[in-house]
């Protein structure tokens, strides 16, 4: 078993912005609904997490009341700020002292700037669903301006995203971070680009098992007028999530889904020990004569036709769907353990 | 259901002669902020149930026009309404055209009030259509704790059935149920409201059944896929956590269906095939007139499966199976075509 690569996350924010509320979501499946019943953190609280085989995520969660922040800046200040990959900063959008939370942001990355420069830097704006959602765009702007302008001063690049936990948001912005820390992420991209390929599919995305965050994603352009929602990763990080707490509820858990859709099918399945894969196939009612002139010849269109011809014969093309994940699996379960020195 | 620009808001002095005029009638009455209009838009109109705090207080009577395997529409009268006046004409009227009568009432404020109203109500509508049926929703039941509800429950059916007796009312079709917009307990009561309306019903239960025996299935329901009501199961017990999973597994095929499709106008050779399969559906639906039924399985570490297939006018086939059954999936789905085909004659018969 390779060494485990550790990346240590802060996260930050006044107290009440939604800190928590966000990490048991993601990470603790919780439901937006439930996060009502959790009180402040009291100073740091400490979540080891398991990504992928060998990273673990060693997340920060500080306590944003004022006392604690005051130590965080004083005593701990060694402590906390060294050997951080990533901040992730959480504004309220409806804080009342929003010049207090950008002085707080600077404290952190004047901190930064002294005992880990190379750290990333993420602004969640939060509780969006509070804002009127004409208005939504030019308060994150606004925000997100001055907030570049601040950590320019550090030579800082921030990443910002609009969230709100009642929506898909939140999954597009711990997706980003997440990705940026997982060193291997490349060669995920690169194999599951020549899976696409291979299997001749119009979408592959690769999700992380149990906070169901995309950690990379291959769209082919094979089917001619198929079209996606531009949202739609996160969209299915957030409708899957929910079903995993519906079944359980049943004491169960969820383990793959078949769709046969109207427009596509599409195939969610377990990959390695923590990821799962889905598989989108447009449904292609006609061969496509002569655009496509390779795909005509072969077997997979061979078997589309076939299933349009009849709605319930999808299983053929099903099986060589579960046929191909099967053979891929070795594989990634490979680059997952991989070395990471 | 097929109304998306709100409610039908029609004074029901001048209920118009037109089509609604026979489709069958579901009441909904109750005093005023107990939680009618609540329910109406949670069911029909997909309001998330928090919003539903901000909805105005309705001050006249609102129709919406509900069509699933039958049509039938809810009407909802203001909490005002005065029921003993007898000279409202309309009411009457109304009683006489109602399949079903739901009377809402606020378990968190004190019933009693609601309940001498709904004793009014009864002897009235009871008078006037000794069929119809009483269905009282005990109405936000998620602020009481479980045993409380069932307190609640018993209280409430027992000071109901003792005052009809007094005024030596027997036989009123009356039932009770829990509900809460926050979970499925309200589906699942209008479902049993609609059930009851439903004639074709024991037909449907019966179809279910044999599909269930022949095809190695737990347990089948027929689901409005849009409202959540389910149109009928089969005789097996039926539990709500099950019923809960069903209703979220539409939620996911629907909602994933809707992140893919395909740009017609682009690819003019699939146009024909496509119109050919539309012609299959019924075009009430926009999310569900595209080429072809959907449907999709889903697999539980517990070795449950669950199975749904569209059927006929926005209804959808939910199964329960255990993985035993998947290696005759096969033999399944053909059982289920002909469960659909059924389920088209019976519709056709019924037109």
């Amino acid at each position: 078993m390779a060494a485990t690569a550790r990346r240590k996350l802060l996260l930050m924010g006044r107290s009440g912005s939604g800190k928590s509320s966000m990490r048991s979501i993601i990470f603790s499946n919780y439901s937006a609904f439930d996060t009502r019943r959790l009180g402040a953190t009291i100073d740091v609280e400490h979540q080891n997490l398991r990504f992928l085989g060998n990273l673990t995520l060693n997340l920060w969660d500080c306590g944003g009341q004022d006392a604690y922040m005051d130590n965080y800046f004083s005593s701990q200040r060694d402590n906390i700020f060294q050997m951080v990959e990533a901040l992730i900063f959480v504004f309220d959008v409806e804080s009342k002292e929003l010049r207090k939370d950008i002085e707080t942001f600077v404290l952190c990355l004047r901190n930064l700037y002294e005992f880990s420069p190379g750290a990333r830097i993420f602004a969640l704006v939060h509780k969006m669903d509070l804002v009127v959602v004409e208005k939504r765009q030019d308060v994150y702007k606004a925000l997100m301006h001055s907030l570049e302008d601040t950590s320019a001063m550090f030579s800082f690049k921030v990443q910002g995203f609009a969230t709100t936990i009642w929506d898909e948001s939140l999954y597009k912005a711990w997706s980003n971070i997440v990705c940026s820390l997982i060193p291997n992420v490349g060669i995920f991209q690169k194999h599951l680009q020549s899976f696409a390929d291979i299997s001749e599919v119009d979408e592959v995305i690769l999700f992380e098992k149990t906070s169901f965050l995309v950690i990379s994603h291959v769209t082919g352009n094979r089917s001619p007028g198929f079209k996606s929602d531009s949202t739609r990763f996160e969209k299915i990080s957030n409708i899957i999530k929910q079903f995993k707490q519906s079944c359980n509820k049943l004491r169960s858990q969820f383990q793959s889904l078949s769709l046969r859709g109207s427009d596509c099918s599409a195939y969610i399945d377990s990959m390695t020990a923590s990821t799962m894969i889905m598989v989108v196939m447009a449904n292609r009612a006609v061969p496509d004569d002569g655009t496509n002139g390779d795909d005509a010849v072969d077997g997979s269109s061979a078997v589309n036709l076939l299933a349009d011809q009849d709605p319930f014969s999808g299983e053929a093309e099903n099986n060589i769907i579960l046929a191909n994940i099967k053979i891929a699996r070795k594989m990634f379960e490979k680059i997952e353990n991989l070395s990471l020195e | 259901m097929t109304d998306d620009h709100g409610p039908l808001t029609e004074g029901y002095d001048r209920t118009p002669q037109h089509s609604s005029h026979h489709i069958p009638k579901i009441m909904m009455m109750g005093l005023r902020r107990c939680g009618k209009s609540s329910i109406c838009q949670v069911m029909f109109h997909n309001m998330p149930p928090l919003d539903t705090l901000y909805i105005e207080s309705t001050s006249s009577p609102s129709t919406t026009v509900f069509s699933s395997f039958i049509d039938f529409a809810v009407v909802e009268l203001p909490g005002q309404t005065n029921a003993v006046d007898p000279g409202n004409e309309e009411l009457e009227r109304l009683f006489t055209e109602s399949g079903a009568l739901i009377y809402v009432i606020d378990s968190q404020d004190e019933y009693i009030n609601s309940l001498s109203n709904l004793h009014s109500i009864i002897t009235r509508a009871v008078e006037v259509n000794p069929k119809i049926n009483i269905e009282v929703f005990i109405h936000k039941v998620d602020g009481l704790s479980e045993d409380f509800r069932l307190d609640a429950q018993r209280d409430i059916t027992q000071r109901v059935t003792d005052e009809l007796l007094d005024d030596g009312l027997l036989n009123v079709p009356l039932s009770f149920h829990l509900t809460s917009i926050f979970d499925h307990s309200v589906y699942e009561a209008f479902s049993r409201v609609v059930q009851k309306q439903i004639p074709q019903l024991a037909t449907l239960e019966n179809l279910l059944n044999v599909v269930c025996q022949h095809s190695g299935i737990e347990k089948a329901f027929l689901f409005d896929i849009k409202s959540k009501i389910f149109v009928a199961t089969d005789s097996s017990p039926m539990d709500v956590a099950t019923y809960e999973i069903c209703t979220d597994f539409i939620d996911i095929t629907v909602d994933m269906d809707s992140l893919y499709t395909i740009d017609h106008s682009q690819t003019p050779a699939l146009k024909a095939a496509d119109t050919a399969f539309g012609n299959e559906l019924d075009g009430t639906d926009p999310t569900f007139n595209k080429s072809k039924p959907i449907g999709s399985t889903t697999r539980l570490n517990n070795g449950l499966i669950l199975y749904l297939q569209q059927m006929v006018k926005g209804l959808a086939l939910v199964c329960l199976m255990r993985k035993e059954s998947m290696p005759k999936i096969a033999l399944v789905e053909y059982n289920i075509e002909f469960f659909r085909n059924a389920l088209e004659q019976l519709r056709l018969l019924t037109v």
